[in-house]
């Protein structure tokens, strides 16, 4: 698939652990930037970490150079607090590009606390989607949205929302994971319905654990780290815009990285 | 007797010019020569003072005298009898509230430089004793297991200890490297890496395993390494939380912590961006809230990276700086403008979220506050704007809640500290020591190694040794 990924990682003690909504910072080599990818998936017995990643800039590039036998430097997690799983009824899980990654645990777990379970799976285009099966698997109902209608339906995964919490079947939660802007626009449609949107934040990361405060952002007007005291946040109440001009912080300078490491490495990524 | 020499010999250091401009260690340490001329001035005096001054009862005149004798194996034994890591304390200690204020010189003159002389010592040794022939030999195992959570001064300290008597340990590194605040805070031109990095080989060649990449509380809690075998841990996980100011603005790009803004660059190498990919914003204008070490060393970060202007915002007076003086000085001498008795209002952001500008208030010293030192009280009306791209908030960390939060029975204070006994670090959990930050919050090195070394001592005790 053009530019994503899907890399299972030998670390028994993070697969005794992780649970839905979880992350792991990786790091590939000591040159490297250390990076936060959610846990798409996790096999205690194998003693394997499933993670799923798209090609945007120089780390993930050159995470995407490894092959199988090949490590990775570092590998920390699981890290954040997991995702709360309860009976809420209906949910609806919306996820967006890579987003299917992470939310399939999270549907998964759902499904199995005896939620009903819909699912609307959204991408730029055919070429992009994955893991419809594997959703699919663990949804009462299953709707895939493509932005160029090469798939399933025409248009952006707030259409079918908007329609199913227009409906009339009580939706007790809705959870939205993907790029920022889908995420919050989800949130916004959610909102005149009163909702509950969880979204999973993906803000700048260092640590992951707390000790930098690089990932602040503001959640109902408070000052919040998304690495620990998330990355799950009720969507209606994030500051959206802080976010996305936070995650834009370095543009320069990652464009320089790239442009200088895809010279070097003579590679035509 | 000769006369008393009451002038020290100067250390050789890099002129102020150059260091801010690169990442090199600033001070070049003594010769063998200059080490003994300096060492020549201690009177050996019977009463010793110096050694109560130090936290980890070093026998001063003790290694003094080897220096003198030129028995350099002798000295370095003298200190690694009761400080693991002298190379770093000799560098970074505030020696002149500690050993070297109530060295007898020091009222008479200047006092015995024992921090250099720290400091020689353990670099003779680096160069000239491979660490195979330091290492003692090795213990009588006792079977017993020991975890260790957290790698900086106070994990290393207790860790080594415990590992030379005999009792097998483990220490759980949350980072990717071991030294905690030495390694990703205090920079490579006060602290090369490579010291501390000698130190943590050191240790290891004790036989302390050292887990990296391990985030106890995530990966495993303290009641889960109890219930696997370890049967006792120490809790050496530091301050490291940042403190922010909670005014408006704060939160706009280019406001860094101290923490991110000095792991990025020590940590990840930000300084060296292309050749390593973490980057690090560059400002033209810099400003470093803060008085302290901390401060410091961002701000001489900060010009190093190549910034215009480097301002230190401060809200007492230089007076009151927690700050060693020695790095005040060396942080004045190459450029860094100091605005004291001011303090931040708000930031101002443009429409991309960057921040251009901090607003500030003048201010005055007031009556003396809990600390002792004088209440810094807003002037009214003296808002006035200082143009920076870069802010750097160092005004101090409290320990992280996630021990805490996933441990069963530990006791935290209202300021997020673990409750634990003064002398020996026992914590009001059974089977669990604690010692350095975070147990004080923020303080030194060497308080850091002297926790660490007294409950290394009562978990032996308690293991039976
Ligand atoms: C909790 C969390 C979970 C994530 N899970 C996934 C996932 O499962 N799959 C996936 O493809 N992506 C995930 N991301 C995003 C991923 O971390 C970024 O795409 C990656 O860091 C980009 O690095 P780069 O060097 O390739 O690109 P760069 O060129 O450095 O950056 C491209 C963009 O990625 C973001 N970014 C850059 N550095 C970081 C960093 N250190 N931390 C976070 N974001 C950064 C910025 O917004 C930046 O503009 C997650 C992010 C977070 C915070
Ligand atoms: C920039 C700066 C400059 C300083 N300058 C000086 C100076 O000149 N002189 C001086 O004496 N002192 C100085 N200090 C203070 C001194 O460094 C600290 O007091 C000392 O390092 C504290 O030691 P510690 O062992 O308690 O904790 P730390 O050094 O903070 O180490 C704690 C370690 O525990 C790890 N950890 C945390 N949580 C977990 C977890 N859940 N699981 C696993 N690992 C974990 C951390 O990653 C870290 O490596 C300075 C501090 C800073 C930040
Ligand atoms: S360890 Fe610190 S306080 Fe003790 S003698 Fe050395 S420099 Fe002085
Ligand atoms: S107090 Fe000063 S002069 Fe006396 S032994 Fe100590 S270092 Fe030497
Ligand atoms: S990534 Fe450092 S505090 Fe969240």
């Amino acid at each position: 698939m053009p530019g994503i990924h899907l890399f299972k990682v030998a670390a028994p003690s993070v697969a005794k652990k992780a649970r839905p909504g979880q992350f792991v910072v990786v790091r590939i080599d000591e040159t490297g930037e250390r990076i936060p990818l959610t846990i798409a998936d996790w096999d205690e017995k194998e003693g394997s970490v499933t993670i799923v990643f798209m090609e945007v800039g120089t780390t993930t590039a050159r995470l995407a150079l490894l092959g199988e036998g090949d490590s990775m430097a570092n590998f920390v997690g699981p890290l954040g607090l997991p995702t709360h799983i309860e009976r809420f009824g209906t949910v609806v899980c919306v996820a967006g590009g890579v987003g299917v990654a992470p939310i399939a645990p999270i549907a998964r777990e759902l499904k199995e606390a005896g939620n009903k379970i819909i699912s609307i799976l959204g991408a730029r285009s055919q070429n992009l989607l994955f893991w419809e099966d594997k959703l699919r698997s663990v949804s009462d109902q299953l709707i895939v949205t493509t932005d160029d209608g090469s798939y399933g339906r025409k248009g952006l995964v707030t259409e079918p929302l908007k329609e199913l919490l227009a409906s009339g079947e009580k939706i007790a939660q809705v959870v939205a994971i993907g790029p920022s802007i889908m995420m919050k626009f989800c949130a916004e449609t959610t909102q005149p319905f009163g909702v509950k949107t969880m979204v999973s934040l993906n803000s700048i990361m260092v640590d992951g654990t707390g000790m930098c405060g690089c990932c602040r952002i503001s959640v109902g007007g408070l000052t919040k780290f998304a690495c620990v005291d998330g990355p799950d946040f009720d969507g209606h109440q994030v500051d959206w815009d802080l976010l996305i001009a936070r995650q834009r912080i370095y543009l320069d300078e990652e464009k320089r990285s790239f442009e200088q490491w895809r010279g070097q490495s003579g590679s035509c990524a | 007797m000769a006369k008393l020499d009451l002038n020290r010999v100067p250390m050789p250091r890099q002129i102020p010019k150059i260091s801010g401009k690169n990442f090199n260690e600033v001070a070049l340490g003594y010769s063998l020569e200059q080490a003994q001329e300096e060492a020549s001035r201690c009177i050996l005096c019977p009463r010793r003072p110096c050694v109560g001054g130090c936290p980890v009862e070093i026998d001063i005149p003790g290694f003094i005298q080897a220096i003198r004798d030129g028995d350099m194996p002798e000295a370095v034994r003298i200190l690694k009898n009761k400080n693991a890591l002298p190379g770093i304390c000799g560098r970074v200690c505030p020696q002149e509230t500690q050993c070297e204020v109530v060295c007898v010189l020091d009222k008479k003159g200047a006092p015995i430089a024992i921090g250099r002389l720290e400091r020689f010592v353990a670099d003779w040794e680096r160069a000239n004793m491979p660490s195979a022939n330091s290492s003692p030999v090795s213990p009588r195992p006792t079977g017993k297991r020991v975890a260790v959570v957290g790698s900086g001064p106070a994990g290393l300290t207790a860790a080594a200890d415990l590992a030379k008597l005999g009792h097998s340990v483990t220490i759980f590194e949350a980072l990717h490297v071991a030294g905690g605040v030495l390694m990703y805070g205090i920079p490579e031109f006060r602290l090369p890496e490579e010291i501390v990095q000698a130190e943590v080989d050191y240790v290891a060649s004790l036989g302390v395993k050292i887990e990296l990449d391990s985030v106890v509380g995530k990966l495993m809690t303290i009641d889960e390494l109890l219930g696997n075998g370890y049967d006792a841990v120490f809790l050496g996980t530091g301050a490291g939380l940042p403190m922010f100011m909670n005014i408006p603005g704060e939160n706009l790009n280019g406001i860094y912590s101290a923490n991110e803004f000095l792991t990025r660059v020590n940590l990840m190498k930000a300084y060296q961006f292309s050749e390593y990919d973490t980057p690090v914003k560059v400002g033209k204008r810099v400003a470093v809230i803060g008085g302290g070490n901390v401060a410091m060393d961002s701000a001489r970060c900060a010009l190093r990276l190549g910034a215009d202007e480097v301002y230190i915002v401060y809200r007492r007076s230089e007076a009151e700086m927690s700050a060693r003086r020695e790095e005040v000085e060396n942080a004045q001498e190459e450029g860094i403008q100091f605005k004291l008795l001011t303090n931040p209002k708000q930031f101002l952001g443009d429409e991309q979220n960057q921040v251009v500008g901090m607003e500030c208030y003048e201010m005055e010293l007031g009556e003396p506050d809990e600390s002792g030192r004088r209440r810094p009280v807003v002037k009214a009306g003296s808002e006035f704007v200082i143009e920076v791209d870069v802010v750097v908030v160092a005004l101090g960390t409290t320990p992280n809640p996630l021990i805490a939060q996933t441990t069963h029975g530990l006791e935290t204070t209202r300021r997020g500290t673990v409750v634990a006994d003064e002398e020996v670090g026992k914590t009001m959990k059974g089977k669990v020591w604690a010692g350095g930050d975070i147990v004080t919050g923020a303080a030194t090195v060497i308080s850091a190694m002297g926790a660490g070394k007294h409950a290394a001592a009562d978990i032996n005790k308690y293991l039976g040794g």
